[in-house]
């Protein structure tokens, strides 16, 4: 093992760092036509009438359509339970009756450039008859609007359980009740979406270009919906300037720019734009809990209860329920727990449609779940570090069968210590001199203060995906995968893994995500499965590759297999390293065998399907030490460490670098991202000034601390997924250590903590303990 | 986010700025530095018909300063200020190059210009803040000629100016040393518009102050100077109690409006904080 667990530079970055790597924007078709959308610019209402005449008629435009002129099928769900009930609150690719939240796309233009066909947009005139504006998951409930006739606000009614829940709170000694809310927030990647699709009559097949995350799956639906079958259809790859859950599932546009492109016979692109993205791609987030534990004196967690409303905005999209599944089968988290019932709410409200955004369901549900814990420790009067070590499940426990389903597998906790990482965390911080110097600096008057959570993540989600090993005369690889490139470093640990088992320099391996030319079939990159899942597939292949490449060479070579190594890319026989074959040799004579030699086989190469039944689940914690500026609110994060066990690190680096970007993504979430909504519907959070992503500036350094203590038995690799911990537990952490700097650990139950809601707390803080001086 | 289309013109001097500005009507707009025009164009917010590109004309690119006082010139960019080194410009008008670090970022700074932010008229301005608090007085050149407009008279709404249609902002003048002075602000992020800024500044004989000026920024549709928080510290002796008056009328004094950032009362609590906070500064600065 050469490459795989070391700190190999990432393959990609070369290209990316220099401004050579290839976005969607940067293709270009002979011949191509802009798309534009014209959106809705309110939130309910009934379309009364559309008047395309001034559009059609505006420079440069070649076709103005509007829902009535298209026939496309719904958007349908991709991953989800209850899939065919969610079958009324779909989405249409165009409105036709009515809109459900300000974005929503009524109609398209074609012009031949983007500035045109801006223009011509806002000429098209659209009468709406609004209708009452619901925001709020309950409140809409609750309504008599119904946002889909016949039908009720409330989509679904999720429920996960284990245990005898009301007995546990009849016979706790304690009782602790929160009610907490992570805002609305979306993933903000740093390349929009976009796509450009490109009809050849002559060959019958359409090439799309700017598809990410799940190809495949695009493109089987997209061939579907347009009358094509999915070989005549060939998604090239491309590089994505981050995926992060948002980008790259199937959303209006990507049904409109290939429809569009077979219709007018031209081709078409269309990028989004970042006033549109904030409005049109999936948010996600938002979610209120109402979340009791029952405890004994000691602390010990005796039973969870936990209701969610989910607010899901104007439709379901691809990911169905998937948010709110996630959200109550990991709220349990790592903790030894008898007796749970997660419930939640999912209704629909006017606003944006919501999906997945990295560490979907699990930054919400820790973020209650920890605070609770944190309050509870406080009123037990236990210090919170010491409820999380007699509530951890202890290594002799796993593995363990939760009892709940989570992405239609049965959630069963994979071997792990989450004891000792938190032990070991606490040391490699050094957290209790974080501690220390809180302490002392609020003793001198500062509102300095640490807070920590413990998380459980999930990751390596099958069913299967599969890879292409295949090398070619001169002894190059190509490695095909069902993964994409989002600016993960794919490329990398799959040259890693693939170079390791045929023992070549990685230089001579090439990965191709993205391609469907190059694989037909694949899951695509998400859920933090591409490294353990699509990185096993590759394994298998790879060693595929090489036993075949020892049995041809053994035939030539007339030995036996048993007496061939394979060395530095070269066949050997055992004892006599000078009769030996490189790998393109031997691909040669596969390529043009001697005369009367059956080979048994045309390439060297190996295609291999990695199926999987489990997840595997890896864990951590968080620390951080802040400072509250208490005249403004004003939160600055001093430190910061994500401990995580990542089962195996493929890169070490790489899994350093997903953590600290996960926890610069994550802190953001809990201090600065919220999308607002004024009353009637408006975004107020539409462009970059309102909201506000972390900038270099505001980040604090991150530690971290990658284990290898627990490598996971469901993959070859030993791998667990890296790609969502790094954010997991911020929301708790930040909201642990606020309440603890302020004097009121109870206080922060609201995310994003805004200075303005800040500086309410530590004025109530400062109100009550005036009040309770005044009355000593 | 694609402008409407418009005209592109490129000048090198004032005279030929302003008569394309006659010729081309009110529709036609200036372009300094860019970093707020542009954004808007994109959104378009606005939709001027004719760019008349300023950024060469090279001859308004001068920060002078003599016995009358400090001449910074309209194309100087946020950066030249920034680094001003004039051993008496700094030492006198020293709040300038202290506050520029406020304003967006350091690319930001490289480009924009001092006379497109004070005619862009943002309510949150550092430089329009500064301005008034500096009493400065602006130059405008029109086709009849120049005139000097107090800074008093010129910010007359939410990005409005006394600038007519044909006229262009070529210089602004202060006259006054104001040592003790400085600017605090309060924004989420490092190089955000401010949510609230304060800027005072006060004239010391021992301490004993004998003429103040406080400009609250983000509170108003123009950055605005509070009378009510000057006459506390006018003539008063300089101590936390004063101060904390001063700061305290100050925000009773302003009306803020509620926005995604802040609601009416946390914009008037911060406006206390940041006049206490400028104060405290501009005191200790100078001494
Ligand atoms: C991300 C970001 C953050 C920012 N943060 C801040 C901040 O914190 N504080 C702050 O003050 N600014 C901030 N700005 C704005 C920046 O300072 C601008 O540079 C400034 O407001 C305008 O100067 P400009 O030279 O770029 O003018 P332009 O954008 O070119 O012009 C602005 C307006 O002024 C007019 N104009 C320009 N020059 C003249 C002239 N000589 N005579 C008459 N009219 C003229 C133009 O016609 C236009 O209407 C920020 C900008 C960005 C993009």
């Amino acid at each position: 093992m050469k490459y795989v667990g070391s700190r190999v530079l990432r393959h990609e970055d070369p290209r990316l760092l220099t401004g050579r790597g290839f976005f969607v924007d940067d293709e270009t078709r002979p011949g191509q036509l802009w798309m534009r959308v014209v959106r809705s610019t309110s939130a309910h209402a009934l379309i009364r009438s559309i008047d395309l005449t001034e559009a059609q008629e505006s420079d440069g435009v070649l076709a103005v359509i509007c829902g009535r002129d298209v026939e496309l099928p719904v958007i349908p769900v991709r991953v989800s339970p209850l899939k065919d009930e969610m079958a009324p609150y779909l989405q249409p690719v165009l409105a036709t009756e009515r809109v459900r939240y300000v974005g929503e796309p009524v109609a398209v233009i074609v012009a031949t450039d983007p500035y045109l066909a801006e223009d011509a947009a806002e000429r098209v005139i659209v009468e709406y008859d609004e209708l009452p504006v619901l925001l709020d998951a309950e409140q809409s409930a609750a309504s008599d609007v119904q946002m889909v006739p016949g039908h009720s606000n409330e989509v679904a009614v999720l429920r996960a359980s284990f245990g005898d829940v009301d007995a546990s709170f009849a016979s706790a000694e304690h009782v602790v009740e929160i009610d907490v809310t992570i805002g609305r927030q979306t993933a903000v990647p740093i390349e929009t979406r976009g796509l450009v699709a490109e009809w050849s009559p002559d060959d019958e097949r359409l090439d799309i270009w700017g598809a990410t995350k799940v190809p495949h799956y695009n493109r089987r639906v997209i061939a579907a919906a347009i009358g094509l079958t999915e070989y005549q259809v060939n998604i090239h790859r491309t590089d994505a300037g981050g995926g992060f859950g948002v980008r790259g599932e199937l959303y209006p546009e990507d049904f409109l720019v290939p429809y569009l492109a077979l219709r007018l016979g031209r081709p078409i692109k269309w990028v989004e734009d970042r006033a549109e993205h904030l409005v049109s791609t999936n948010h996600s987030r938002d979610q209120r809990h109402l979340i009791s534990g029952a405890f004994d004196r000691s602390g010990h967690l005796l039973g969870l209860r936990d209701e969610v409303w989910h607010g899901n905005g104007g439709y379901v999209r691809t990911h169905g329920l998937t948010v709110p599944e996630l959200t109550i089968t990991m709220l349990p988290g790592p903790y030894r727990l008898p007796a749970y019932e997660g419930v939640c709410h999912i209704v629909l409200t006017n606003k944006t449609p919501c999906g997945t955004y990295r560490a979907p369901g699990r930054y919400e549900g820790t973020f209650a779940r920890e605070r609770l814990l944190d309050i509870a420790a406080v009123q037990l009067g236990i210090d919170p570090l010491e409820i999380r070590r007699v509530n951890l499940l202890s290594a002799e426990e796993l593995p363990m069968d939760r009892g709940l389903i989570a992405l239609g597998t049965s959630v069963v906790l994979d071997d792990a210590d989450y004891q000792s990482l938190l032990e070991v965390a606490l040391v490699e911080a050094d957290y209790s001199s974080w501690q220390n110097e809180a302490t002392q600096l609020r003793a001198q008057g500062q509102l300095v203060g640490t807070g920590m959570a413990v998380f459980l993540e999930k990751s390596g989600l099958g069913p299967y995906e599969t890879a292409a090993v295949e090398i070619d005369r001169e002894g190059g690889i190509q490695v095909s995968i069902g993964g994409t490139s989002l600016g993960q470093g794919i490329e990398t640990i799959m040259a890693q893994i693939a170079a390791d088992e045929l023992t070549v320099n990685i230089a001579s391996v090439d990965v191709v995500g993205g391609e469907t030319a190059s694989m037909d079939d694949g899951m695509g990159s998400w859920a933090s499965r591409s490294t353990v899942v699509g990185g096993s597939a590759v394994l298998m292949a790879a060693r595929a590759t090489s036993d075949l490449a020892l049995q041809v060479a053994a035939t030539l070579l007339e030995v036996s297999p048993e007496e061939l190594t394979l060395r530095d890319g070269r066949v050997e026989v055992n004892g006599s390293s000078e009769r030996a074959m490189s790998l393109g040799d031997v691909a040669a004579v596969i390529g043009n065998p001697p005369a009367g030699v059956d080979l048994g086989c045309k390439v060297l190469g190996a295609r291999r399907k990695f199926s999987v039944e489990h997840m595997t689940y890896p864990y951590g914690v968080h620390f951080a030490q802040v400072r509250v500026d208490g005249d403004t609110g004003a939160v600055s994060v001093l430190r910061y460490f994500v401990a995580y066990e990542v089962g195996r690190a493929m890169n070490p680096m790489t899994v350093e670098g997903q953590l600290i970007g996960g926890a610069i993504q994550g802190i953001g979430g809990a201090l600065l991202e919220e999308l607002v909504y004024g009353p009637d519907g408006q975004p107020l959070s539409a462009t970059l000034i309102d909201y506000l992503l972390p900038t270099a500036g505001d980040a604090p350094t991150v530690g971290t601390l990658i284990t290898e203590s627990h490598p996971s038995s469901s993959n070859p690799l030993g791998a667990k997924g890296a790609g969502e911990g790094g954010l997991t537990a911020c929301g708790a952490t930040i909201a642990s250590a606020v309440g603890n700097a302020i004097g009121k650990v109870e206080a922060p139950t609201r995310l994003p903590l805004s200075p303005m809601r800040v500086r309410a707390m530590v004025a109530s803080a400062a109100a009550s303990t005036d009040h309770v001086s005044s009355a000593e | 986010m694609k402008p409407s289309a418009f005209e592109y013109h490129r000048v090198r001097s004032v005279d030929e700025a302003v008569s394309l500005l006659t010729r081309l009507g009110g529709d036609a707009k200036l372009l300094a530095g860019g970093q707020s025009l542009v954004g808007m164009m994109n959104f378009r917010l606005a939709r001027p018909s004719a760019l008349i590109d300023i950024s060469l004309v090279d001859a308004l690119n001068y920060i002078t300063s003599n016995e009358e006082g400090l001449r910074i010139g309209a194309l100087t960019s946020h950066r030249a200020v920034e680094r001003l080194d004039d051993p008496v410009a700094s030492e006198r008008f020293s709040v300038l190059p202290r506050s520029a670090h406020w304003i967006g970022h350091y690319a930001i700074r490289s480009v924009g210009t001092f006379g497109g932010s004070i005619a862009h008229a943002d309510p949150a301005a550092e430089w329009c803040m500064l301005a008034l608090l500096l009493d400065a007085e602006v130059v405008a050149v029109g086709p009849q000629g120049e005139r000097v407009v107090p800074i008093g008279d010129f910010f007359t709404g939410f990005l409005q100016t006394d600038l007519a249609e044909d006229e262009m902002l070529t210089e602004v003048r202060i006259r006054t040393a104001w040592p003790h002075a400085a600017l605090h602000e309060f924004s989420r992020r490092h190089g955000d518009f401010a949510i609230v800024a304060a800027a005072a500044a006060v004239q010391m004989s021992g301490d004993h102050c004998t003429d103040a000026r406080i400009v609250i920024g983000g509170v108003d549709s123009t950055v605005i100077r509070v009378a009510d928080a000057e006459s506390v510290l006018t003539g008063a002796t300089i101590n936390a109690e004063a101060i904390g008056e001063a700061a305290a009328a100050a925000a009773r004094a302003v009306d803020p409006p509620e926005d995604l950032n802040g609601s009416a009362a946390y914009r008037r609590h911060l406006t206390e904080v940041l006049v206490r906070r400028a104060l405290d500064e501009a005191i200790a600065h100078g001494e």
